[in-house]
């Protein structure tokens, strides 16, 4: 599968993110539950990207190393960015009225994470999930 | 937009989440359930939950905004159903739904609740 790019604009958009992430989960085998864990964070991920990002897109791709396979997906959005990327990952931190686990949880559910964000030019997050 | 049903079965209610959620049918459940409580005067609701391949926190905090709201009306709620790789899914988000009451199953679910109606 080459990377796929979906828009993140609305409600549905994120089932449909989930949904492309489920697929690419399950073509680079990845067992049950690490493929529950991925979707979750994928959800939080395309969440945040359309509420606090503003809209924005989500990118996913199957990767490989020498040994294992994987999946990849970028979260993208021109939004207002995030000041203290320590304090948004603190679990219970929400600038709005979340329960500020989206974040922090994600993290925990993933292998690699990433945050590239600076204030008045977006967000960037990062995550890839290996099959074990 | 999906509109999830709500069956009333003896003294309780019983509801299937069966659709991939989005925020305007949460909402509109919300609704349904807390006028279909009073109407019926429910004294449990069984919120069955077997067909979601994940929970995350947005889906965590609608369970507990059903289950404030039936407590409110004098109504209790049980989650069942909650597939292996979602509890396990849960926890490490940190989502604890506590004081959300659990059952593995509709029928112990309603069994847990039936002892108190
Ligand atoms: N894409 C983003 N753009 C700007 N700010 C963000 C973005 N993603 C997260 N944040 C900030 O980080 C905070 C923490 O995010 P997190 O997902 O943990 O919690 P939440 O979205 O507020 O609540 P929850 O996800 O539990 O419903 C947010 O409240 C917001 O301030
Ligand atoms: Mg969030």
């Amino acid at each position: 599968m080459t990377a796929q790019e979906l828009p993140i604009a609305g409600d549905a958009d994120v089932v449909r993110v989930r949904q492309l992430v489920r697929t690419a989960a399950v073509a680079a085998r990845l067992s049950l539950v690490d493929q529950t864990k991925l979707v979750t964070a994928a959800s939080e991920l395309a969440r945040n990207t359309l509420t606090h990002g503003g809209g924005g897109s989500a990118t996913v791709e199957q990767v490989s190393s020498t040994i294992k396979a994987g999946v990849r997906v970028v979260f993208h959005d021109k939004g207002p960015g995030i000041p203290d990327i320590a304090l948004a990952l603190t679990d219970g931190y929400t600038s709005a009225n979340g329960m500020g686990l989206g974040l922090g949880g994600a993290k925990r559910l993933v292998d690699t994470f990433d945050i590239v964000s600076s204030p008045g030019e977006g967000t960037t997050v990062t995550v890839v999930k290996w099959a074990r | 937009m999906e509109r999830i049903p709500i069956l009333k079965i003896g003294n309780l209610l019983l509801v299937s989440i069966q659709v991939d959620l989005q925020d305007r049918t949460v909402i509109t459940l919300e609704e349904d359930l807390a006028e279909k409580i009073v109407a019926t005067g429910a004294r449990g609701v069984v919120i069955d939950i077997t067909a979601l391949d994940i929970v995350d926190s947005f889906t965590g905090r609608m369970l507990a905004t059903i289950a404030s709201i039936s407590r409110v009306l004098d109504a209790e709620t049980v989650v069942v159903g909650m597939r292996p790789a979602v509890a396990i899914t849960l926890v490490e988000l940190g989502l604890s739904l506590e004081g959300i009451k659990t059952a593995l199953d509709v029928e112990r679910g309603m069994r847990l609740l039936s002892a108190r109606a």
